[in-house]
């Protein structure tokens, strides 16, 4: 369970009060990309996975509070339909997620990052990672047939095979640790700015909606394709600035070959046989996780090449 | 000695999927084992985790571009 974070503007401050006893602050007009749009996602979609200390768990399923998310996500969703180009290609998406492009923030770590640009992308990530593959459950029951079975596959593998100690989300709470950062469950939440957020309130938006089950399935086969070769950077980097707990970065080159594989032809290429008019649904998946990575890697690499925090508050072990 | 054949699968221009968990000793007497529910078994050599297939094999630019 993690603690409840500072607002960032009138909505969140109303969430905040909402989880208190207040009514729930209307969705007005807000930048689909902004912090304040996507705490209060964050914080809205948080009630279904762990939670936050002292907040009545009943607030799941308060109506206020949905009603205000659904009218966030609408905002979000048009944004983010809006933002790609959309078709039903799914070949062409596959393949244009194949291509490794340079530029990225495991090539500038790789390269020249410093400790504390690491200590920093492991914060972000950590929006992700103390709950990695938790939005991908979602659509499990939405599944039939061999897509569902070969998904549940990638998801065991992604909870460690049934041991906690691989758990991805247990491995990721390794490296916080062994960077001296602190690994309790969204103990750095206020640190994360929205392009972050964003991309994780996608996943929660993708997974909680049986409608955007083949936005879900295109987002999934989009990260684990572009994992490995991102892990094998990250790998050398870790190696290069002499932090040895790697497993995390290790274990998902190896992995996600795999998951690649499994979600491409068994996932992927299962749901397109049984339900063809989720085409666009999953190439809108590839499209929006590119939109929303490709701002995440501006907005990072952006604050580093003017030597500043990419965080919202406290600089990472400067 | 009846029992299930051993599933392979062979991905063109990829890796060799089998159902693990799996023993593979190579020609120095190396033994890597891996009880992961599918192993990716790189059958391009490029793969800096041999024999484990790590995505080398992908192409590194778009169809058509050279
Ligand atoms: S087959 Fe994948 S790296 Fe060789
Ligand atoms: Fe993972
Ligand atoms: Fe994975």
């Amino acid at each position: 369970m993690g603690q409840l974070p500072r607002p960032r503007g009138p909505i969140s401050e109303g969430i905040l009060a909402a989880l208190s006893g207040g009514a729930p602050p209307p969705a007005g007009d807000p930048d689909p990309f902004g912090e304040d749009l996507h705490l209060s996602l964050y914080v809205c979609y948080e009630l279904h996975y762990q939670g936050f200390d002292g907040v009545d768990p009943e607030y799941e399923w308060d109506p206020g509070l949905l009603a205000l998310r659904r009218d966030l996500e609408r905002v979000f969703l048009t944004a983010l339909r809006d933002g790609v180009e959309g078709g039903t290609d799914v070949e062409a998406a596959v393949d244009a997620a194949m291509i490794d492009s340079p530029g990225g923030i495991s090539h500038f770590l790789e390269d020249k990052g410093e400790l504390w640009h690491l200590r920093e992308y492991v914060v972000h990530r950590s929006a992700y990672h103390h709950k990695e593959a938790d939005p991908h459950a979602w659509v499990i029951p939405r599944l039939t047939g061999q897509a569902k079975a070969a998904l549940v596959a990638v998801e065991f593998d992604e909870y460690g095979g049934g041991r906690y100690a691989r758990m991805h989300a247990k491995l990721f709470g390794d490296l916080m640790r062994a960077l001296g950062l602190d690994d309790g469950y969204l103990a750095r939440l206020d640190d994360v700015p929205a392009p972050m957020l964003a991309v994780v309130n996608m996943m929660s938006l993708f997974g909680l909606h049986r409608s955007l089950r083949g936005a879900l399935v295109g987002h999934f086969a989009s990260a684990e394709i572009t994992t490995s070769p991102g892990a094998a950077r990250m790998t050398r980097a870790l190696d290069r600035l002499g932090v040895a707990e790697t497993v995390f970065f290790t274990e998902h080159v190896e992995a996600d070959a795999v998951h690649e594989q499994v979600l491409r032809r068994d996932v992927v290429g299962d749901l397109l046989r049984r339900e063809p008019a989720l085409a666009g649904d999953i190439v809108f998946g590839f499209q929006a996780t590119d939109l929303l990575e490709g701002r995440f890697g501006a907005h990072v690499l952006g604050a580093w090449d003017q030597g500043r925090t990419s965080l919202r508050e406290t600089p990472d072990g400067r | 000695m009846a029992g299930d054949p051993t599933r392979i699968t062979m991905v063109t221009g990829g890796p060799i999927l089998v159902e693990g968990p799996v023993e593979i000793t190579l020609d120095d007497g190396r033994v890597v084992r891996s009880d992961r529910f599918v192993v990716a078994l790189c059958a391009c050599k490029r793969s800096r985790t041999y024999p484990i297939c790590d995505t080398s094999h992908r192409p590194k630019h778009r169809r058509g571009e050279s």
